[in-house]
């Protein structure tokens, strides 16, 4: 059964039709490459995955059976999480106590609730070691590398259970050997079952890790196909036009 | 086999060891600085290491250190509280005005801290649901305050504070075991406020807040409740040290407060809260108004002109927030 699944979905802002017809398919553990240009309709794809708009057609199906998300919080309860690159990350706080932002946990003292800054360290000492990253809960993120920052904010994710995480460039603006890391998180989420939408303009990278590739062009699917099957050559082809579909 | 490695590098604690974490603290050099000031004033004067200079100088900063401590939430939060002065004064003229019409302390205290609640309030829903830049809201409210101040005491001095005028008097400016009161609470307040800081999910947001408020949205942090929080906590300390004062003073005028917000400013700065937001400790707040006033206090001993103290705490301000840029130019190298 696919972990999602979206059948015809349309998003339209008056005139104009961000998502036309879209069909895509992502199984558990399936990491899925979303490529496109300025404008093609990636954001808006994902936001429509995250909940954030209701698509104007079409239908979501999580787990074979449809779901309706009239917020983020729908999205995020059916499994969903998206890892915003640096945005949701507090760069004066440690690692566990961003992992757990928003959802300390509490030890009760009367009517005094104190944040539980072991559990959080042990928890998320575990994510960590889970994503295979060197990265220590106390310490204060400010000093962290891009790849280990990536880590906090999917461990945050692994917390809720995601089943999907959606990634909006996670390999941006880091250097070399961070991208690397970033695609052993990556890689290490889908042998856990964990689907994986990645949302790039790096080739190489998407190439690397993608099971999947998925070309968006001015709102329309042009490419669903294994990335072993693909090449760069035919997805930047595909992204510019020249090739019309694939 | 690397799992091993993986979780020995996860659960090896954070680097160094105590003494420098210690060091590496701006409010540990702030305190060498205080004691510094301390020890030479000792040698140079024969006024400052006498009980009553003491006495003096403990209360007198008690006042500056209460206020700052609510300073160093709103600035760890990102923000900026600059009616701090007009609301110990609108305080202080609640609790006059109602003590003096024959109530008593308990009631004329709730009065003033109810006001002052609501000054804060005023000014946290105006910056978090309506957006306003914290400037400028709390920077209004220093004008309307202060003013209202005025208009409820008609700009008169009220000396005669009723049935529990001693009471009031013994409050702010009396002493127990040879601390005055106003030290008592200051320590009693910056104790919880360091509490809640360190251990209350209250404090944890309020520094995410002020790291990053864009993360602390999307992480469902009540955002706009906790802003309004943290002013009104910032008001409640200003409504606490209005009543102290006018204890300490035995009467109270609408000048009370004036231009006080600079200086508490200066005290959260000193102690390490920065301006950008995001950092601040509540211990921080009181040596930094500790420093300022053994400093303020050495400028009268040692007959240098008073009007120099401005220049003083202005220029503390501008040089703390000088090595927080260098420190930070050095740790993105």
């Amino acid at each position: 059964m696919s972990a999602l699944e979206l059948r015809n979905i349309s998003k339209h802002f008056g005139a104009i039709r961000a998502l036309n017809n879209v069909s895509l398919t992502i199984e558990p553990g399936e990491v899925v490459g979303l490529m496109g240009d300025n404008g093609a309709g990636k954001s808006t794809m994902v936001k429509v995955i995250a909940g954030n708009f209701a698509p104007s057609s079409g239908d979501i199906l999580i787990n074979g059976s449809k779901a309706h998300f009239h917020k983020p919080l729908d999205a995020q309860k059916a499994g969903i999480e998206v890892v915003y690159q640096d945005l949701a990350i507090c760069n004066n706080l440690s690692a566990a106590s961003n992992v757990f932002l928003g959802r300390e946990p509490v030890r009760r003292f009367g009517p005094i609730q104190i944040v539980d800054y072991g559990k959080m360290r042990s928890r998320a000492g575990e994510l960590f070691a889970r994503l295979k990253s060197e990265t220590r809960p106390r310490d204060v993120v400010r000093r962290m590398s891009g790849g280990q920052r990536q880590a906090v904010a999917i461990a945050r994710s692994l917390l809720t259970d995601a089943r999907i995480i959606l990634m909006d460039e996670p390999t941006a603006a880091i250097s070399v050997r961070q991208v690397a890391e970033v695609l052993n998180l990556i890689r290490q989420l889908s042998e856990h079952g964990i689907a994986v939408v990645l949302i790039s303009h790096r080739m190489p990278d998407v190439f690397e890790v993608a099971d999947k590739v998925a070309v968006l062009r001015r709102g329309e699917l042009v490419a669903s196909k294994p990335a072993s099957k693909s090449s760069p050559e035919e997805v930047t082809g595909l992204i510019t036009g020249a090739i019309e579909t694939a | 086999m690397t799992n091993v490695t993986i979780s020995d590098v996860i659960n090896r604690s954070e680097h160094r060891g105590a003494l420098s974490r210690i060091t590496g603290q701006q409010t540990f050099w702030v305190f060498v600085a205080a004691v510094l000031a301390c020890l030479a004033l000792t040698l140079m004067t024969d006024t400052f290491a006498t009980e009553r200079n003491l006495f003096n100088v403990t209360r007198n900063f008690a006042f500056v250190g209460i206020v700052a401590l609510g300073m160093t939430a709103v600035i760890a939060s990102g923000g900026i509280d600059l009616s701090v002065g007009s609301t110990v004064v609108i305080s202080a003229m609640t609790i006059g005005v109602v003590m003096s019409a024959g109530w008593p302390f308990w009631i004329g205290a709730l009065a003033a801290l109810g006001v002052s609640l609501l000054v804060g309030a005023v000014n946290g829903i105006l910056i978090a649901y309506a957006k306003m830049p914290p400037f400028v809201v709390t920077l209004g409210m220093l004008s309307v305050a202060r003013s209202l101040a005025m208009v409820l005491s008609n700009n008169k001095m009220i000396y005669q504070f009723g049935p529990d005028h001693d009471l009031l008097l013994w409050l702010g400016g009396g002493s127990t075991l040879g601390l005055p009161h106003p030290l008592i609470i200051l320590l009693i307040l910056a104790a919880i406020t360091a509490f809640a800081f360190r251990w209350l999910r209250w404090g944890q947001h309020l520094f995410a807040l002020g790291g990053n408020e864009q993360a602390a949205r999307l992480t469902g942090i009540a955002v706009n409740r906790l802003k309004v929080s943290v002013y009104m906590f910032s008001a409640l300390m200003a409504g606490i040290t209005g009543i102290l004062e006018v204890g300490w003073l035995g009467g109270v005028t609408t000048n009370l407060g004036q231009a006080m917000e600079l200086t508490v400013i200066a005290a959260a700065v000193i102690g390490g809260a920065n301006l950008a937001g995001g950092t601040g400790t509540a211990f921080g707040a009181v040596i930094g108004a500790l420093l300022i006033e053994v400093i303020r206090n050495s400028l009268i001993l040692l007959g240098i002109s008073t009007f120099w103290q401005g220049t003083f705490v202005g220029s503390f301000i501008v040089i703390a927030v000088a090595f927080d840029r260098i420190r930070q130019a050095r740790s993105s190298e």
